[in-house]
Parts: C-alpha cells; sequence; structure tokens
C-alpha cells in the first residue's frame, strides 16, 4: 500500500470509529450486559482510532521516525527485543520499585499509627506531611545515588522516601474517620485502645490508605526510573530510556515506555482489585444498581 | 489561612497548631545534624588514621561540620550556601541560584498555564459531550497510572533535534503533568451542581451556555483550586526532570545534576532546599488565591 492509500485508511477509519462512538453512546442502555459492553466499547474504538491516526499520519507524511514512530514499528520492536526489556524490567520493577514501594508504605503506616496516638505530634506532623507530598522529592536521587550505590539499592531509597509521606498523610487522616457514634460503641464495649484501632478505626481507615497504596504505585515507578538518569548499572528502565534517546532509537524509548505503562497500570489495577474486595462496604464500592 | 492569626483565640491556635510544627521541624533538624555527624565522622577517622593520629570524638564533631565534600551536609552549610548564592551573588550571575530558579518557574509557570488551559478544555468537552465522557474518560483515568516522567528525556530530545530549545520543550513536560490533575477535577466540579439546581436554570429556560457560565462555571472554581495546586507542584517536578537529560546549563534540575557530576554534595542540598522552597511558595500560592476567591464567592473549600 502506498503511504496515502494509509493516511486515508486511517482518516476512514477513524471517522467510522466516531460515528460508531457517537451512536454507541446514544443507546443509553438501562441495565445488564448491555450497558458493560458499550462502556467499553467506546473507549476502546476510541483508543483504536487513535491508533490508527497515529499510524496514518506518521506514514501519510513520511514523519521521520526520529520524531515519532508509527505504533506498528514500535509493536515490531516490542516483540524483537522481549530478552532486553525483561531484563530491564527485573532490574528496575522487580528490584528497585517493589522493595522500595514495600519498605516505604510499611514505613509511612507504622510511623502514622505511632504518631496517631499523640494529638501534639499529630498536629505537628500532618501540615508537613503535606507539604513534602508536593515537593519535587526525586530531587533526592542524586544524594541516593551517592550514599547506596548505582545499582537498584539506591533507586530503592529514592522510592523508599517518595512513598514513605503519601502514605504517612492519608493513613493518619483515615484513622480519623471512624465516627464519633462508632466510637462511643467501642468505648461502651470497655475496648482497650488496640482492640479499637484493630476492630473499629483501621478497617475505617482503609479507603484512605489504598488511596496511598494506589498513588504510591505510580509515584515508585516515576522515582525509580528518574533515579536511573543519575547514574544505573548498564540495565534498567531509565538507563535504557536516557541511553536510547541519545542514540536516537526513538522506537526502543517507547517500547520501554510501554513495558512501564503496562507495568503501571496493572499493578494499578491489582491494588484497585484488593481495594474492592477489602473495601467491600464503603459506598463507593457499591454498584449503582439497587 | 491568614486571618486566624489575629483573632481572639490567637494563643489557642499557637499552642494547638504552631507548636507541634516548630517541634516537628526542630526534631527534624536535630536528627539531621544526628546523621551529619554519623555519616562524616568516617571522612574525619580515616584522614587522621592516615595522618597517624588518633582523634576523639570532640575533634571530630566540629570537623564534620565544616568538609568541604561531606556526605551529608550540616543544616547549617546548606543554609550559608543558599545565603551565599542567592543574597550576595549578582542576579545574572551564572552561580546564583536565584538565577536558575528563574529559569526552572519560567518553564513551570508557561507549562503550568498551558496544561491549566487544557485540562479546562477537555472537562468542559467532556462534560457536555456523552461522546467525548465514555471515550476518553477512561485514557484520562488510565493514564494517570502511567509513569509519564519517563517521557521527558525523549520529548527534550526530539525538540532539540527539530531545532526547538529552550524554554518550551520543559513547558511542554509540565504542560503534559499539569493537565490531568486539572481535567479530572474539572470535570467534577462542572458536575457539582444538584440537581434542584440544574433544574432552576431549566426553568429559567437557561440555555447550555447561560447555565455553563452562571453555574456550572461559579461552582467549578473550588474544585480548580484544589486540582491546580497538584498541577503546579507536578508542574515543578516536570521542569526539573526536564532539565536533566540534555545536560543542561541552567535551571535546579543543572544544578542538582552538576552537583552529582563532581560530588559537590552542598549544591545539591541548597540547590534542593531551593526547589522545595518554590514549590511550597507555588501551592501556598495557589491556595491563598483560591481561599480568598472562595471566601468572596460564599463557598467552602472542595475536597477533590
Amino acid at each position: 500500500m502506498t503511504n496515502t492509500a494509509i493516511l486515508i485508511a486511517a482518516i476512514v477509519f477513524w471517522l467510522a470509529a466516531w460515528y460508531a462512538n457517537t451512536r454507541l453512546a446514544a443507546l443509553r442502555p438501562e441495565r445488564g450486559p448491555m450497558v458493560t459492553l458499550v462502556n467499553l466499547a467506546i473507549p476502546v474504538l476510541f483508543g483504536a482510532a487513535i491508533l490508527a491516526l497515529w499510524e496514518g499520519i506518521t506514514r501519510g507524511f513520511g514523519v521521520p521516525t526520529v520524531i515519532l514512530p508509527p505504533p506498528s514499528m514500535i509493536w515490531e520492536r516490542i516483540i524483537s527485543s522481549v530478552p532486553t526489556l525483561w531484563a530491564d524490567f527485573q532490574q528496575t520493577y522487580l528490584k528497585g520499585v517493589v522493595s522500595g514501594y514495600l519498605i516505604g508504605c510499611s514505613l509511612g503506616f507504622l510511623v502514622a499509627v505511632l504518631v496517631d496516638r499523640s494529638r501534639f505530634w499529630k498536629a505537628g506532623v500532618m501540615p508537613i506531611g503535606n507539604l513534602v507530598s508536593a515537593l519535587p522529592i526525586v530531587g533526592i536521587a542524586p544524594i541516593m545515588v551517592m550514599w547506596f550505590g548505582f545499582d537498584w539499592q539506591s533507586k530503592a531509597a529514592v522510592v523508599v522516601v517518595m512513598t514513605f509521606f503519601p502514605m504517612l498523610v492519608n493513613t493518619v487522616a483515615g484513622l480519623d474517620a471512624a465516627g464519633h457514634m462508632e466510637r462511643d460503641l467501642m468505648h461502651t464495649y470497655a475496648s482497650t485502645r488496640t482492640q479499637s484501632l484493630i476492630k473499629l478505626r483501621l478497617p475505617a481507615a482503609m479507603p484512605f490508605i489504598f488511596n496511598a497504596l494506589k498513588i504510591n504505585s505510580t509515584l515508585a515507578l516515576i522515582g525509580a526510573i528518574v533515579a536511573e538518569f543519575f547514574g544505573t548499572p548498564i540495565v534498567g528502565m531509565g538507563f535504557r530510556i536516557s541511553a536510547e534517546v541519545g542514540r536516537l532509537n526513538v522506537d526502543m524509548v517507547w517500547a520501554t515506555i510501554f513495558v512501564a505503562a503496562l507495568a503501571g497500570s496493572l499493578s494499578y489495577g491489582a491494588i484497585a482489585l484488593v481495594e474492592r474486595s477489602v473495601t467491600f462496604w464503603h459506598p463507593s464500592m457499591r454498584s449503582e444498581r439497587p | 489561612m491568614g486571618v486566624w492569626l489575629f483573632d481572639g483565640g490567637s494563643a489557642i491556635m499557637i499552642r494547638t497548631r504552631i507548636l507541634p510544627i516548630l517541634t516537628v521541624v526542630a526534631a527534624i533538624i536535630a536528627v539531621w545534624y544526628a546523621f551529619a555527624v554519623i555519616l562524616n565522622a568516617p571522612f574525619e577517622r580515616n584522614a587522621a588514621e592516615r595522618a597517624g593520629e588518633t582523634i576523639g570524638f570532640a575533634e571530630i564533631l566540629p570537623k564534620t561540620m565544616s568538609q568541604q565534600r561531606p556526605v551529608l551536609p550540616a543544616p547549617h552549610q546548606v543554609a550559608v550556601e543558599i545565603w551565599e548564592t542567592t543574597v550576595e551573588k549578582n542576579i545574572t550571575s551564572k552561580r546564583s541560584l536565584i538565577y536558575h530558579a528563574w529559569v526552572t518557574l519560567s518553564a513551570t509557570l508557561l507549562g503550568f498555564m498551558m496544561g491549566t488551559a487544557l485540562g479546562i478544555l477537555l472537562a468542559v468537552g467532556i462534560v457536555h459531550s456523552r461522546v467525548l465522557d465514555k471515550s476518553m474518560m477512561p485514557w484520562i483515568i488510565t493514564s494517570q497510572t502511567i509513569p509519564i516522567l519517563a517521557l521527558a528525556p525523549m520529548i527534550i530530545v526530539v525538540f532539540n533535534s527539530v531545532g526547538v530549545t529552550g524554554l518550551l520543550p520543559k513547558a511542554l513536560i509540565s504542560t503534559y503533568l499539569s493537565f490531568f490533575p486539572v481535567a479530572v477535577g474539572m470535570v467534577k466540579g462542572l458536575r457539582s451542581p444538584e440537581t434542584m439546581h440544574m433544574d432552576l436554570m431549566h426553568t429559567y429556560s437557561a440555555n447550555r451556555a447561560q447555565t455553563f457560565w452562571k453555574l456550572r462555571w461559579p461552582s467549578s472554581v473550588p474544585f480548580l483550586f484544589t486540582s491546580m495546586k497538584i498541577g503546579i507542584a507536578a508542574s515543578l517536578v516536570g521542569a526539573i526532570v526536564g532539565e536533566l537529560p540534555t545536560g543542561a546549563v541552567a535551571g535546579l534540575g543543572a544544578r542538582l545534576l552538576a552537583g552529582s557530576y563532581y560530588g559537590q554534595t552542598v549544591q545539591i542540598w541548597s540547590a534542593l532546599i531551593v526547589a522545595a522552597v518554590l514549590a511550597g511558595l507555588l501551592v501556598g500560592l495557589i491556595g491563598w488565591i483560591g481561599g480568598w476567591l472562595n471566601r468572596r464567592m460564599g463557598v467552602r473549600e472542595a475536597r477533590a
């Protein structure tokens, strides 16, 4: 096929998808499996249309692959370099992100439970924690690389610091979420501090804790990748991106970003699934239909 | 904020708010000093050993506070460095942190404004069109789970190869990072008017534009400012990371990178502190404008 034909085909596909989406959105099914189907089909069609348009424009106008490679080329690159991508994924995600995420989140949680015992410390920690959560913490990456070396330990350290504060702030806020009535009820049961913490306040804090877990899953990946820009062994997603950008192998960069996006969305989705089963009682989890 | 300092309960406010914060800050600085001594001591011990001397803790202590390239600089070293590079240096000098902060800040602000405008436009489209809502919202939410910052080096290099350098590529990264929170927050905000109010507008036979300007837009303002606070913090991170890959010569990110190349830890820490202060000021400024607007408009602050 010539490039012009590809461009025209892409535009036709895009228009057709747009039209189909308009019709689908106008259907407004009341209930049943049709709702799920329509809600799924529309974004999928939209995504496919964007991909088709991307392919059509890059090929049709002959955009240099250095600037923007077509999706088909990126896909070929992903298929042909699975071992490299897997090694990078292992180095950055399985070693750096997961260990840092676990340490950072549990530390934040533990400190929050400790701080919760004193109103004074809570009043001091909360504003500072909120402030620190808004700071560009990735900036500590060069320091961590100096302290912990080039390997994944320094990346995990960056992730620990980045995930600590959102977890701390959210857990402290969550532990205050249980209502007065329920607290008074626990009091009438003569429950100890620990009992009411475990049986009432921690469960009530779960939506907040999961919120932090979800925010942190993205932050952790960003932290590990950016930390690799400051120094790394010759493997890892951040290293791959900065090295291949330097060699203008933009398709490899996109392939790495695809892996990062996949890892990010899958871990987010996994946490959301666990959340659904742990906080099934929360109003936001109820299905819309009675 | 701001007003309560002067009302009758100010003594209680100081005791229940200011004092705890000051205590935590003092604790952080104390821990920082302790770690500075612990982490910098081995260097002094080695130096003494090489010189064939034995030194006691009393001699190590002051030395750990004044090393040229400490593992962890003491807080006052960082403070002195910041003072020297902001107040005592000419603003136009390449060694002035104010100059570097301005380079980063200009990219941040440009990107943030473009991102906010884009986010608002997108939200208006999504609220008014069912097709856009159904097809774009899932992707906007998914895109939040993607480490977008990983794109930063590519955007910079690609723009450089086309001949676009300087402010714009960095600002684009900031735009990219700040438009998501604004779009999501604004969709929430534009949908926040209650059915009662929408029905009232309907009984006035208001058209879409009138409903938008007189009801939807005003009620979305608290949400806008809440998400703008997140957006500007993300913008700053984007601008700093955007300065890394090209080995940029100016900006806070460049100071971080140069500091890490030459082992100038004091320089890294002072750049970090300035970045933190900048972030605090920007978020505070937006929060203050938002609070002022909310009071003027008589609405409560939104929790997006």
